[in-house]
């Protein structure tokens, strides 16, 4: 009895559901993780251009441009961010050089001690960077080597190499081998054939592992701070201002790397899109 | 390095090629065995091997037969673990791929996705430092022989299988190369193309008179295109002949099922008169064959006789020439032009029979029928006599 009755009722209430469905549920979920992500970029670049009247600026006083004016008007900063660029710029190089040649060796041949060094190169990925710092702090001081920009190169080098190769390696696994056999064929030796052929074709796996090279080195903290010594990075700097204050310039370069960050994605990605093919 | 090869090998007929004295290719006692697991396998067992000057050559086999290990020792990818390899009578066994005079179209036709096809077609000139002026005049006659001029500015991946495959035709044969290694080079496209294809590719080897090492596991791409064939089997070269006389008369019964299609009988030599033989099959049925006087009677043989060859009758033949069998059709299959029979013999094989749709509206007989098939005496081979 109860059962015939409450068969109508559920019957109409299918409808709404249906409507509501799992397709716009997830839609929904999208979004919120969406704006979950980038809440915090936002908030870092409105508060550029807030206009704080004390030292702090966390409350919303009013609009301002001038500290895009004034970008450079503290010399620590400055100095601060130069630094963190030149040490990225010459990390990621040299990272990007090495672990382009690890990771062809890797994906091209199997040699004795391939094994250990695929393992080694994930244990760096994976070790945590307070143990990286120390051990590398303990090594600098052991080898009488004086801390300052040269050591937070190699270290930034150091842990960097193994997501290049990483990336390398993953190109050249699906490179076809014949390529390479067609070069030779053609009468190119070895160096030839790598540079005419072999890095032309990996050439895009070999800028996104310096990419990432490079984002991993401007912001890094831990790794840096064993190793600095007296310098001071950009992430140093912000470190040590955030007791007292941090100025709005800090949110004007965050939100300039963020912009470049998207402006080379979007490049990259209209370079890379397909023509159209052949029938 | 000019040391010159022992002419013990299998002389090839020499075309007009650029060296006349010398076979294009030889091989020469080579064994090509593979680590696999810490135990070597032999890939190739035991090769000696000439193909001549202007010659279109197959290596013919199934998968795992040696032939592409064959071709890639040509190339120089893969050194012989014993014997020579010879280019032009040159001992080449220990030279590098990019210093052997030899070009090869890949499988994949492994193109420079990079490059575009001007550039990939220059790539074999600009590494022998070949004028400018001479580069372009060379890759305009080429592209014109394989029909893609104008296409000089377009990339790999803009174009369709049959274009890309003549691109990497062009990007081997513009370095006029003693050799053209060809793996396969069909395997990717569809029928209709690969058929034309094929008249194409003979149409340019007789143009540009080189030397083509053809790699196929596919009969009828050799049967067509060749001047001979090197039929292979695990690691040796079961026959060597023309396309004809590799079908008509085959050399082992690996041979003769895998060219074409093959009946196969067993029987023992009644005996053997002015040439022709008569073989019993132990069902009391005989087949006649054309043996030597040296075939003693009594000896067990088994003789391949080809489908197009029987003729198919319902009724028993008065036909005392002609060797007959009898059976019962379990298949009858219509292909338009032809119509295939499988008919169980009483000898205890089954036998296929091609017969011509020439003039007949109907089929000759139909499923479960008893039936007689013949055929001459000259149409039976005896394998390996």
């Amino acid at each position: 009895m109860t059962t015939t009755l409450e068969r109508p009722a559920t019957t109409p209430a299918k409808a709404p559901r249906k409507k509501f469905g799992g397709v716009q549920l997830m839609h929904v979920y999208t979004w919120l993780i969406i704006l979950w992500l980038v809440l915090p970029i936002f908030v870092m670049i409105l508060f550029g251009f807030n206009n704080p009247s004390g030292r702090y600026n966390q409350t919303w006083q009013g609009f301002t441009l001038k500290w895009y004016t004034q970008l450079f008007a503290l010399d620590d900063l400055t100095s601060a961010l130069i630094l963190s660029l030149v040490i990225a710029i010459a990390s990621s190089v040299i990272s990007a050089a090495l672990g382009t040649g690890i990771g062809y060796a890797l994906g091209r041949y199997r040699f004795r001690g391939s094994g250990s060094l695929n393992l080694i190169m994930f244990a760096t990925m994976s070790s945590p960077e307070l143990v990286m710092g120390a051990s590398l702090l303990t090594l600098f001081v052991s080898l009488g080597i004086g801390l300052g920009p040269m050591t937070i190169t190699i270290a930034h080098v150091m842990f960097s190499i193994s997501f290049v190769a990483t990336v390398v390696r993953a190109r050249v696994l699906t490179l076809d081998r014949s390529i390479e056999e067609a070069a030779a064929d053609l009468g190119a030796n070895g160096w030839t054939t790598f540079w005419k052929v072999t890095f032309p074709i990996i050439v895009p796996a070999v800028l996104s592992g310096f990419m990432l090279a490079f984002a991993l080195s401007v912001d890094d903290f831990v790794v840096t701070n064993f190793t600095a010594g007296t310098s001071v990075t950009f992430p140093l700097w912000i470190w040590g201002a955030t007791r007292v204050g941090l100025p709005p310039q800090v949110n004007v370069m965050g939100t300039l790397i963020f912009a470049a960050g998207i402006l080379i994605a979007v490049v990259t990605n209209l370079r890379s899109r397909p023509k159209k093919t052949a029938d | 390095m000019t040391t010159s090869p022992p002419h013990h090998a299998t002389s090839a007929p020499t075309g007009h090629g650029q060296r006349a004295g010398h076979p294009a290719i030889e091989f020469v006692g080579v064994r090509k065995d593979y680590l696999s697991h810490g135990e070597s396998v032999p890939a190739v067992k035991s090769l000696d091997l000439a193909i001549g000057q202007g010659e279109f050559f197959s290596l013919l086999g199934p998968s795992g037969c040696g032939k592409t290990t064959t071709m890639r020792m040509i190339a120089g990818f893969e050194e012989p673990t014993e014997g020579k390899v010879y280019l032009d009578g040159q001992d080449v066994t220990d030279v590098a791929p990019n210093k052997r005079d030899v070009n090869m179209v890949f499988q994949s036709y492994a193109l420079f996705p990079h490059l575009n096809v001007l550039q990939n077609v220059s790539f074999g000139l600009e590494r022998k430092k070949v004028s400018k002026a001479e580069i372009r005049r060379r890759v305009g006659e080429i592209l014109e022989i394989v029909s893609l001029t104008g296409m000089e500015k377009r990339q790999p991946k803009e174009m369709s299988g049959g274009q890309q495959q003549r691109v990497a035709l062009a990007r081997a044969l513009v370095n006029h190369p003693r050799a053209l290694l060809l793996d396969e080079p069909l395997g990717a496209l569809d029928l209709k193309l690969r058929q034309q294809m094929q008249v194409e590719l003979k149409r340019i080897q007789r143009e540009v008179n080189i030397t083509f090492v053809y790699v196929t596991h596919d009969q009828g791409e050799a049967l067509t295109m060749s001047d001979r064939i090197a039929v292979m089997n695990g690691g040796n070269i079961e026959q060597l002949g023309s396309p004809r006389a590799i079908y008509e008369r085959p050399a082992s019964r690996f041979v003769a099922g895998f060219i074409g299609t093959s009946n196969i009988l067993d029987g023992q030599v009644s005996w053997v008169e002015n040439g022709l033989g008569v073989i019993d099959l132990g069902s009391g049925e005989r087949v006649l064959a054309p043996l030597p006087a040296t075939v003693q009677a009594g000896r067990n043989i088994e003789v391949s006789v080809r489908p197009e060859k029987i003729d198919l009758h319902r009724t028993a033949p008065h036909a005392p020439g002609l060797s007959v069998v009898s059976g019962t059709v379990s298949e009858v299959v219509y292909h338009g032009t032809s119509t295939n029979y499988t008919v169980a013999t009483t000898a205890g094989s089954d036998f296929v029979v091609f017969d011509q749709n020439a003039h007949d509206a109907e089929d000759v007989a139909s499923r479960g029928e008893r039936v007689f098939l013949t055929w001459a005496p000259q149409h039976s081979y005896p394998i390996g006599v």
